[in-house]
Order: C-alpha cells, then structure tokens, then sequence
C-alpha cells in the first residue's frame, strides 16, 4: 500500500460516474445457459421437511459464520470475558439474541423463575421481595436499545488492533425490551427518590457487577426486562430478568437482577472504581462515564466484508448510535475525511438505539478509505480518534467511540486503518 | 388495592433475608461487619485462596490482575493500575473481596478471612506496617494512595460543547497518509469471510 492515499478525481465528481458498468462480477451476464435454472433442482421436485422437524429453528447451516466469536488473549479466563456480536454480517437494527455478544464476570449463570427473587431495601418505607410472578402483574412497557459495552473498540486506542469490524466494534446488541419501569417498583417499595439520592443495583451471580445509578436516571427510563426481541432473555443475557439502562455503559445492565438498594450515596463498587473508569493523559481518571457518545461504524465493506462482485453498484451499510438520544444524521467519506457526504437512514432513528445507514455508490475499483460520521440530535459530532486522544490521552480503556477508517484496496479488500 | 398508587405485590423483606444479600460496603465504612484480621494471618489465609492466580506478593500471575505496586504509573504509557496504585477506597476493596472472590469460590470467606486478606494486600503495596490490624475502627486510618485520582465526568464541558458543530463536508485537509495498519489479525472466520489480508 502506499503510505499516501490520493482520492482519484473520479472520487469528487459524483454521479458522473454513474454510467452502465459493463462487467460486474457475480451479475446476472452469461454466454451459456445457467443449469440452476434450465435443470430441475431437487428442491423444486421433492419435499422439504415438515412443520415438525423444528420446534424452535436455529439459522440456516450456510450461515454458520454468523456467530459470536470470542478472542482469547483479550482476558485471563473465557469466565470473566467477551465476546462479538457479527455485525458484519447482519443488517438492519434488531440483534438476533443467539448471536448478541456476552460479557459475564463470572460466566453466564442458569437461574429459574421460580428460584428467582427481587429484593429492594435502603431508603424505602417498605423493603419487598418479588417474585418473577409478582413482577408479571405490574404494568409493562415495549422500547427498543442498544446496549454497548464500555469497552467497545477499546482495544484500539493505541492502534488499529484488530481486524474486523465484529472485533472493533461488535460488543454491542439491540433488542426490544419488555419490562416494567424502575420507577414502578422503587414507588411500591416507597423509595426516597429526591435528587440526592442513588440506586444501587446488583446480580445473583458470584460477581454481583454491582453498580451505583443516580436517582434522576432511575426514575427516567431505566427498565426492569425480561424479554427481548419478544421471548424471554437469553440465559447469557440475564434469564430471567436484568435492568435496560438506556443510553449508558453496558455494564449498569445488570443481569440476573436480584437487589435494588435506595442510598445516600454512590457505593463506589469495584466496577465503578477499579473497573470502567477512565484514566486520562495526567493520570487522573474520570469516573461515572456513564453515557455512550454518539458512534458509527461502516459494516460493509469491512475486513470481514470484502467486496466481492467487483465494480459497479455497491451498498455501503453501516450502524449509527447515541447514548444521548437519536441519530439525525451519518456523514460517509470513502476519502479519509477530505469529502463527506450525507448517508441515507433505513429509518427514522430511535432514541437510544441503533440506526441503519446506507450509502449506495458506484464504485470505480480505486482504493477507498471509508469512514462514517455520525450525529445525533443533540448536535454533537462523532470524533476523530486523534481528537480523542487529544483529550484523554491513549489509556482510557473506555468509551472510545471514534471514527473509524477502513482501506478497501483495488482487490476490494478491506483492512483496518488509522490515518492521518 | 392501595389507595397510593401502589399495586400492592410482592412481600415485605425479612431482616434476615436482608442481612443476607445487602453486604455493601460505602466508602465510609458503612456495612462492614464485626471482626478483624492482622497482617500476618492475612498472609496465610491469602497464600490458602489467593495467591494461585494474584502471586504470593499480590503481583499477579500470568494474566491474572495484579494487585499490588505500579505507583505513580497512571500517568505513564502503560499505567499499572493495583489496589495500591489505582483504587480509592478501601471499602470497595473489602467489600469485592468479601462478595466475589475467590473467583470460583465466591462468597465463601468469613467477614475476618477478608478483614485479614485485605490487610495483607495492603501491607503487599507498602500502606501500612506489618503490625496492622484491619478492622472496622481502623478501616478508615489507611491512605489510599490515589484517594483523589478521580474527578466525575466532565466530557459536557471538555468535550461536547466543543465537539457540538457543523462538520466539515469538502476539502476537509489536504490529503491522507495511512498511519498505522491492524497489528494482530485474529484467526480467519470460516469460508464466506476474509480477515486474513
């Protein structure tokens, strides 16, 4: 590769390129008449299989890449780890739950209804414990989220690290929720809710990842969950019931939700002192960075995504989100920042969620560096990773939501870039 | 039904039931229990529990986190962030050993195994003599030396009111060098993708 990239001029004169591409790879041109449509298939003379074969269907064996997958020098133990969800290869908002990425302390825990209780104290006029049952009774409600780990492209605050955008980018799913609102419950409990006041939150399993919520966002939009996506959690993401904390680090979704403590301060709890907090440039660290900054990132074509069909018309597809509130807008440069110009959203984008952008464009077979920019309706800017740093320096470990460069090379290769 | 807007479900907790699952520890010190445990029993009980993965002197085995040294490294290009070097307060330290390790073995040391173990990891990272005896009253006697390293969340101001404009859509610089290439290509997924460029 050479160390400088020049965008061709045909780069800046868009649409003029536009004319009928003559050879597309992959298209629909043959000199001879294409036996899976002048042969009989079997599929179209036998039987498939019944109604009865599958109770409950897992995706088809020729998409057997689209899983989680896990990389093992990350963490000492597979028990206290992560994994990535595929986005690579999904598309549009909703995160099948078998392929949404795990992050466990202490593994994925099996915990049934009916052992399952809810235990909320402190500040209260009137302690409670729920059962799941109980929990069934109270008045529910149906939001979509992303949930994002504060790690998420974490690895790459130093470098480009890793080369795939499931690995920089895939710790993260979204899912409709059903629950009941926190609010509901810290109200039957009879909770102090004034302002200075805070909500410890907790697990059943061994690692407890507890961690301290102000009241303000306890009383706005949090959710007691247990179902996604229309069933019930996922024993890997908290069966049967964990907290939705819109908008803020994953790790406040606490899973296997057990105890919900009202107090008269932050408990300071390893996962918000030790654990996801930010050590800035001087050594100083922020904590209680809770909200997730508006980010993007381009799904296709990306390293695990080459662009195989050669020129001609291409989808570039990529997911946009902000812990703030919707995104009204994602920029695609395929220059590395010199141009931009305005995607297109698949739909109008949902407040703490994740939105689908797509720019399509005819590619000339030149060598492409493709960023995405996103905003949201606060009017904040996703960042450069230099402008990052700037700020904080390399060793933040969290929340580093720049924007990312991808180089797709002549062969439509794509690779994981920095640049300047 | 209540006339308060409560449904009226669920039970009232049992002190016990309470007493069982809120063990937190606040940072003043609120929520520890009775008991104690010096330096040196410390050093038994944590060689018996802890020190397979964290290193007899709390220097971390393998991957395992290490847990004591790295002062005034937080600053450095690869900070080394321990109990001593990194946590604020002595509580979280009590409290997250007391509730999660062992790891494997939760939940199985007694309020003066942990009051022990924690002095010991203290004593690792040179905060206190060898004589120490943690308790509840002498919990809040020990500096912890980066009580004052942290400062809450100040991206409004450092950040979003900078970063809150109209982007740059044309001629943006001048042109573009590739900087850094990914260093570690991790394993080729199946047929159907390619990372292995």
């Amino acid at each position: 590769m050479d160390d400088t990239f020049k965008p061709s001029r045909r780069a800046f004169l868009r649409g003029s390129a536009a004319v009928a591409a003559g050879t597309v790879a992959g298209a629909a041109t043959a000199n001879s008449p294409d036996p899976l449509i002048t042969e009989l298939q079997d599929w179209a003379s036998y039987t498939g299989v019944g109604v009865d074969e599958t109770p409950y269907g897992m995706p088809i064996s020729f998409e057997s890449h689209v899983v989680r997958r896990n990389v093992e020098w990350l963490t000492a133990s597979p028990i206290s780890s992560i994994n990535f969800t595929p986005i690579h290869a999904l598309d549009g908002t909703i995160t099948p739950q078998g392929c949404a990425f795990e992050r466990h302390h202490s593994g994925a825990i099996e915990l049934s209804k009916p052992d399952y209780r809810l235990m909320i104290n402190g500040l209260v006029d009137q302690p409670l414990v729920f059962t799941y049952d109980d929990l069934m009774r109270f008045p529910r409600e149906n939001h979509v989220y992303f949930c994002e780990c504060a790690a998420n492209t974490g690895m790459e605050w130093a470098g480009a690290q890793l080369n795939g955008v499931q690995f920089t980018h895939g710790m993260i799913h979204n899912m409709e929720y059903t629950g009941v609102p926190l609010r509901t419950l810290l109200q039957e409990a009879g909770a102090d809710i004034s302002p200075d006041k805070w909500v410890y939150v907790e697990g059943a399993d061994a690692s407890s990842n507890g961690r301290s919520i102000p009241m303000e966002k306890a009383l706005d939009d949090v959710l007691v969950a247990f179902k996604a996506n229309g069933e019930a959690l996922r024993m890997e993401h908290g069966y049967p019931v964990r907290l939705v904390v819109p908008g803020w680090e994953g790790n406040m979704w606490v899973k296997w939700l057990r105890r919900i403590e009202v107090t008269d301060m932050a408990v300071e709890s390893r996962e918000e002192t030790s654990k996801y907090t930010d050590v800035l440039e001087d050594g100083t660290a922020r904590k209680w960075t809770w909200e997730m900054d508006a980010k993007s990132v381009i799904t296709s074509p990306s390293p695990q995504m080459p662009i195989t069909h050669g020129k001609g018309p291409l989808v570039i597809s990529g997911l946009a989100w902000s812990g703030h509130g919707k995104i009204t807008r994602v920029d695609v440069s395929k220059d590395g920042g010199i141009t931009w110009e305005t995607a297109r959203l698949g739909k109008q984008g949902d407040t703490k969620a994740l939105t689908r952008f797509y720019l399509d464009m005819d590619w000339d077979g030149a060598p492409m560096l493709l960023q995405s920019r996103a905003m949201d309706d606060t009017g904040y800017v996703q960042p450069t990773k230099a402008q990052l740093r700037e700020k904080r320096g390399e060793n933040s470990v969290y929340h580093n939501n720049c924007i990312q460069t991808w180089y797709v090379n002549a062969e439509g290769i794509a690779e994981n870039v920095e640049v300047s | 039904p209540k006339t308060d807007g409560r449904l009226g479900l669920g039970r009232a907790a049992l002190p016990e039931e309470i007493a069982a699952w809120d063990v937190d520890v606040l940072p003043d010190g609120r929520g520890l229990p009775e008991g104690s445990g010096d330096v040196w029993t410390g050093e038994e009980v944590y060689v018996e529990n802890c020190a397979s993965c964290h290193g007899d002197f709390a220097e971390g085995v393998d991957n395992w986190p290490v847990l004591a040294g790295g002062f005034d490294t937080l600053g450095d290009k690869d900070p080394v962030k321990t109990v001593g070097s990194y946590w604020p307060y002595l509580s979280t330290v009590w409290d997250y050993v007391h509730r999660s390790m062992p790891f494997g073995a939760a939940g199985t040391l007694t309020p003066d195994d942990t009051y022990a173990i924690v002095a010991y990891i203290l004593y690792s990272n040179d905060l206190v003599d060898d004589d120490f005896v943690l308790s509840r009253d002498t919990f809040l006697n020990v500096p912890m030396h980066n009580a004052d390293g942290f400062i809450v969340d100040d991206r409004a101001e450092q950040e979003y009111a900078e970063w809150r404009t109209e982007p740059c859509m044309e001629n943006c610089k001048e042109e573009v060098a590739v900087t850094m290439r990914s260093v570690f290509l991790v394993e080729t997924p199946p047929e159907g993708g390619s990372n292995s460029v």
